[in-house]
């Protein structure tokens, strides 16, 4: 297509400089311009751009250092947290443990130390009645001796051959002692 | 083409501009050859937009950019991640960057001049400014090779590994001529054919019609719209062309490039 074009426009200047020879100025002058766009480009722009492209970089992955440090503080502390509620659970439970054994315990003694107090009451008592009784036994001794040579005095000082009269004395002691003990008792 | 083509079939008064009407008159007479012609101007000039705008847009070095600071890294980190580091690789490729994005942007602004209604003339519709650029290109490759493999580089470059040996005296001589002649000749010429083919389109279909225009009979004046519809079409492909052109040029300068890096891989 090009070709054609080319032809055709050539057959109207048909005497023309080859298309293909270059003028050398303005080669100087694509030589000039190009080595100073260059320089300009190595000196200023790549760097400026590389720079800026380099900073940006370091603030996205600063950025990214930083919320990743920020989430393995997170889970450190949120690590901490189940760590303490772990052993406060612990922590109470052990207590709770405990204090149902001190509890078992206290009321382990409190048994003992009922059943022993009421060993000892039980034993106090039989000690008292022992002695009461003893004491009974002592004053009871005396006591019939003394009914017994009063009966004798009273006996000896009646008429021992009546029977009946025997039996009336020893009806009237009886009933005197019974008035005694009922005395004694109130 | 169709509509292009219509002037020539008329009356036979027409002539169409031809490679002579390539050459403006001189702005400055000056010297032994055409004097200071638009394209050196033009060129001086894409130097100062291209460092005016990316050294404004880098200066700032904002970590959240601006408009002008997001256009140039967008326009900067183009040539940097779709070229460099994608055809020569992660390890090396920063060295090589300010070169690809030089000529990247160079040959882009050169080539825009064209789609630019008062400017309207690329600069590489001469073929002066493609022959240095290329030849700038043919120097780094092969010193890149030379630096990275020494002299056993032009081995490397033009006997291709795994080859039976029979085959050599064949494949050994397309290498050199494909490799060392014709690689530099093709990447200038590519680049100034499609430029002056789009300049002189351009051309023709402005003459072309301003001849119809001319014409007395209706019916050819009206031909004239079409040839204006086929210019407008034209201009388009002309565009999208000069943004390819730069970027072909980039991409086979990166190419280049990364085969002399790892020519013992190759």
């Amino acid at each position: 297509m090009n070709q054609q074009i080319i032809s055709a426009a050539a057959q109207g200047a048909a005497e023309s400089a080859s298309p293909l020879a270059p003028n050398l100025w303005e080669m100087g002058v694509v030589l000039a311009g190009f080595a100073v766009l260059f320089y300009i480009v190595v000196k200023f722009v790549v760097p400026m751009f590389e720079k800026t492209f380099a900073e940006r970089a370091e603030a996205i992955e600063g950025g990214i250092a930083k919320a990743e440090k920020a989430q393995a503080e997170a889970s450190a502390a949120l690590e901490e947290y189940k760590q303490q509620l772990q052993d406060a659970r612990a922590e109470a439970n052990r207590i709770r443990e405990e204090a149902r054994a001190e509890g078992a315990q206290i009321l382990a003694e409190l048994k003992a130390k009922a059943a022993a107090e009421s060993a000892r009451i039980t034993e106090q008592a039989y000690a008292q009645i022992e002695a009461e009784r003893q004491a009974a036994v002592v004053s009871l001794r005396s006591e019939v001796g003394t009914l017994a040579t009063t009966l004798a005095e009273r006996v000896v000082g009646e008429a021992l051959s009546d029977d009946e009269r025997a039996a009336r004395v020893v009806d009237r002691f009886l009933a005197d002692l019974e008035t005694q003990s009922a005395g004694a008792a109130k | 083409m169709i509509a292009l083509a219509l002037p020539a079939q008329d009356s036979g008064t027409f002539t169409p501009p031809g490679i002579d009407q390539m050459h403006l008159p001189a702005i400055l007479p000056w010297g032994a050859s055409d004097g200071f012609s638009k394209q050196m101007l033009l060129v001086i000039l894409s130097v100062v937009i291209i460092a005016s705008f990316f050294v404004a847009a880098a200066r700032k070095q904002q970590l959240v950019p601006g408009k002008l600071q997001f256009a140039g890294e967008m326009a900067y980190g183009f040539v940097r991640n779709s070229i460099a580091k994608d055809i020569i690789g992660g390890r090396d490729f920063m060295k090589f960057v300010p070169l690809l994005f030089s000529l990247f942007f160079f040959i882009l602004v050169n080539n825009i001049y064209g789609a630019i209604p008062v400017i309207q003339l690329p600069s590489f519709s001469h073929v002066g400014g493609a022959y240095v650029l290329a030849a700038v290109v043919y120097v780094t490759w092969i010193g890149i090779g030379i630096k990275k493999n020494g002299l056993k580089y032009f081995k490397l470059a033009t006997v291709p590994s795994g080859v039976p040996w029979y085959i050599l005296p064949i494949v050994v001589p397309i290498e050199i001529i494909s490799n060392f002649l014709v690689r530099p000749v093709t990447h200038s010429l590519r680049l100034f054919a499609t430029m002056m083919a789009g300049h002189l389109i351009v051309m023709i279909a402005g003459s072309g019609i301003e001849f119809l225009v001319m014409q007395e009979n209706v019916l050819l004046k009206g031909a004239s719209v079409l040839v204006l519809v086929g210019a407008v079409a034209m201009y388009m492909l002309e565009a999208l062309i000069m943004v390819l052109q730069a970027y072909v040029f980039t991409l086979l300068t990166a190419i280049y490039i990364e085969g002399a890096l790892h020519a013992d891989s190759h």
